[in-house]
């Protein structure tokens, strides 16, 4: 009897506090709170959108827990966000295990360069097979006849490769893995593609600047980091032979022109990988990010927010890309996501027909 | 009217009295009660852990069950796991890290308060703490920039050249490995030996000390005899405090141990720790699988912890016990 007496005060003082806060946060501002968890990758840029997009609308806030990709997947299937974000789409089975339909809404564009470190600093250019063989522990001197082939004229070292891989799970290695399955065979049958792989060689560090801290110290390592990254930082970003058979130099414009090329197989829910795609401009190793959200949303008023700022998203957002170094969506592909977003709706009603 | 007065104010000190009386009966069962609480909390707390982390780890248990911990495969995308590098990096990173701190603290601990003169003791001990206080990436980051590179070209080519008949000082020295995860986490845990042991020693009365000189024996006998004897299991809480925190220890490891899931006998090999591997992996791990398998490493790391400390007291215990019979 006590202990219900006291359980019902209880809830009796929970309840009041609610009702306070409640009150409290509806006095203040009328501010919708929307809650989003996952990618680490474009962290930044969801960052500065949500603050620029607070000025567009005021009666919007955001939050944005950049936990990882894995604990955004999580997060939106157990509806505990209002958003989720990923680096890597999800599989079949992950969609099917979600209560409702999700939508993958691309958001920029990534791409991951090689880093390499040889005494004279030579300006390398690399064959997608060099890639995938110096990975996998075939390819172990710098001086390799196939290393020299692409690279006339270079005074390659009798020195080792050693091989950097990030220790952390990434969006960064889910790029790198999944355009290194493409482009080998035994790649994609000895390792395959994902946050973390089973690497048959190499060292992991923690992070871009454990990958590149290890590369740097230690002569005739090669690693992987993010374009941006490696931008900031001056390092030597070789060129990659593309699908065309082009060397193409890692840039945002080459970033853009990746999934410019992947545009015209685009399918319709952008569960795409953009790695090893056509055109002559295309660096290879980019992706997309994407925001997940589902198809038919529970609130009406989060519903309708949330489609205005994705729509904000692709459209204003992406002149906000170059300052942090990330590559806007080509805009054929703007224009494919356009009509993704008037297919969210409410109770089966577009919310975005309004407009 | 002042006597009256007087007499009132004594009445009213009685009740007071009284009453205090009253509420230090109560406020002693209230006392009994709040510290029986705090206690049986911790117990609720480790067994609550021990609860979430088997119910989680369930999904990984039944699909790999023994092999979980004698497999040596950890492949996310086939979602196939083996812990037994991570156990072994584990230890053997944290074993290396009492070989070298272990002589290094107690060592340390008997000069600050056996042998060194009194005005250099405070600034000793003020650097100890310290060193306790600087944030383990700091450690991590000192590693990477300073130990790891000193390793690869001084340390480790003069270890192969001279000791490389072993199969622990072999293979291509990288600087990052199990021996530099060893170097930083024994830097780590000194301050916590040297601090502990310190206390520990200053608490052994000094008729121990005198009684021992009395007899005729010599600073060494002493400290050795009457001190570290007597001292024994304070100094076996010390090193088992920084064992503790040299199995849990994970950024900065993570930073100089090159994250490889391999075992290898060379210390100048890469490896692995449990503790790195869920800090790693977990932000990512999207499957059900992947994630239940972190889970069932963190329970595997609270598992090896118990035991590894468990033993420890038991050795301690085994060999206190010979040193009595021996006596008698």
């Amino acid at each position: 009897m006590k202990g219900v007496q006291v359980l019902g005060k209880l809830t009796g003082v929970i309840f009041a506090a609610l009702l306070l806060s409640v009150g409290y946060g509806g006095s203040v501002s009328a501010q919708l709170l929307m809650n989003g968890a996952g990618a680490t990758f474009p962290y930044p840029i969801y960052s500065k959108w949500f603050d620029e997009y607070t000025k567009v609308d005021p009666s919007v806030r955001f939050n944005y827990q950049s936990i990882g990709s894995g604990g955004g997947i999580r997060q939106i299937r157990e509806r505990t966000v209002d958003f989720g974000a990923s680096d890597g789409p999800m599989t079949d089975e992950q969609l099917k295990q979600a209560p409702g339909e999700l939508f993958h809404i691309p958001t920029v564009l990534g791409a991951v360069v090689a880093t390499y470190n040889l005494s004279g600093d030579p300006r390398l250019r690399f064959a997608p097979d060099l890639l995938a063989d110096i990975f996998l522990g075939k390819i172990t001197k710098w001086n390799d006849p196939r290393i020299a082939e692409v690279n006339p004229g270079v005074a390659l070292p009798n020195q080792p490769i050693i091989v950097v891989h990030r220790s952390d799970g990434s969006g960064t290695t889910y790029i790198w893995t999944d355009y290194l399955s493409k482009v080998s065979k035994e790649w994609e049958q000895k390792v395959g593609r994902g946050t973390s792989v089973n690497w048959p060689v190499g060292l992991g560090g923690k992070g871009n600047e454990g990958v590149s801290g290890q590369v740097k110290s230690m002569p005739g390592a090669i690693g992987y980091v993010e374009l941006a990254y490696a931008i900031k930082n001056n390092l030597p970003a070789p060129m990659v032979r593309n699908h065309a058979g082009k060397f193409v130099q890692p840039s945002i414009q080459s970033t853009t022109a990746a999934a410019a090329g992947a545009a015209k197989n685009m399918p319709s829910d952008f569960r795409v990988s953009l790695t090893n795609p056509p055109g002559d401009d295309a660096y290879p190793i980019a992706s997309f990010t994407w925001l997940l959200v589902y198809k038919d949303q529970a609130d009406a008023a989060k519903g309708r927010a949330m489609v205005k700022f994705l729509w904000w998203a692709i459209h204003d957002g992406q002149k906000y890309m170059s300052d942090l170094l990330y590559a806007p969506l080509p805009s054929q592909v703007a224009k494919e996501i356009e009509g993704k977003i008037r297919q969210i709706t409410y109770q089966g009603k577009p919310l975005l027909a309004a407009r | 009217m002042v006597r009256e007065g007087g007499a009132a104010e004594g009445l009213s000190l009685l009740h007071l009295a009284r009453s205090t009386r009253k509420t230090g009966r109560w406020g002693d069962r209230l006392f009994r009660l709040l510290i029986r609480a705090a206690a049986l909390a911790l117990l609720g707390i480790v067994l609550g852990l021990v609860i979430v982390m088997i119910r989680a780890a369930l999904p990984s248990i039944r699909a790999f069950g023994w092999s979980f911990l004698f497999t040596s495969k950890w492949d996310p995308v086939a979602e196939h796991f083996g812990a037994l590098p991570l156990i072994y990096g584990t230890i053997v990173s944290a074993v290396l890290a009492l070989l070298i701190a272990v002589p290094l603290g107690i060592g340390a601990a008997v000069y600050l308060s056996e042998v060194a003169p009194s005005w250099i003791r405070p600034p000793i001990s003020f650097l100890v703490e310290l060193l306790a206080a600087v944030p383990s990436v700091v450690y991590g980051l000192w590693g990477v920039f300073v130990l790891a590179p000193w390793l690869r070209t001084q340390v480790q080519p003069a270890l192969g050249s001279t000791l490389g008949f072993l199969p622990l000082f072999q293979g291509p020295p990288y600087g990052v490995g199990m021996l530099a995860a060893g170097i930083i986490l024994a830097i780590m845990v000194v301050p916590f030996i040297i601090a502990v042991s310190r206390e520990v020693l200053l608490a052994v009365p000094n008729a121990q000390r005198e009684a021992a000189l009395a007899l005729g024996a010599t600073r060494w006998e002493t400290t050795r005899l009457a001190v570290l004897r007597y001292a024994r299991s304070g100094l076996t809480g010390a090193v088992l405090l920084g064992l503790g925190r040299a199995l849990g220890e994970t950024m900065a490891v993570t930073m100089v141990i090159g994250n490889r899931p391999e075992i290898s006998a060379s210390l100048f090999a890469p490896g692995y720790t449990m503790a790195s591997m869920i800090a790693n992996e977990f932000a990512e791990a999207t499957s059900d699988l992947y994630l239940s398998a972190l889970i069932e490493v963190g329970l595997l790391l609270f598992v090896v912890t118990v035991v590894v400390n468990a033993l420890a007291r038991l050795l301690v215990w085994s060999v206190g016990g010979t040193v009595k019979a021996v006596r008698e």
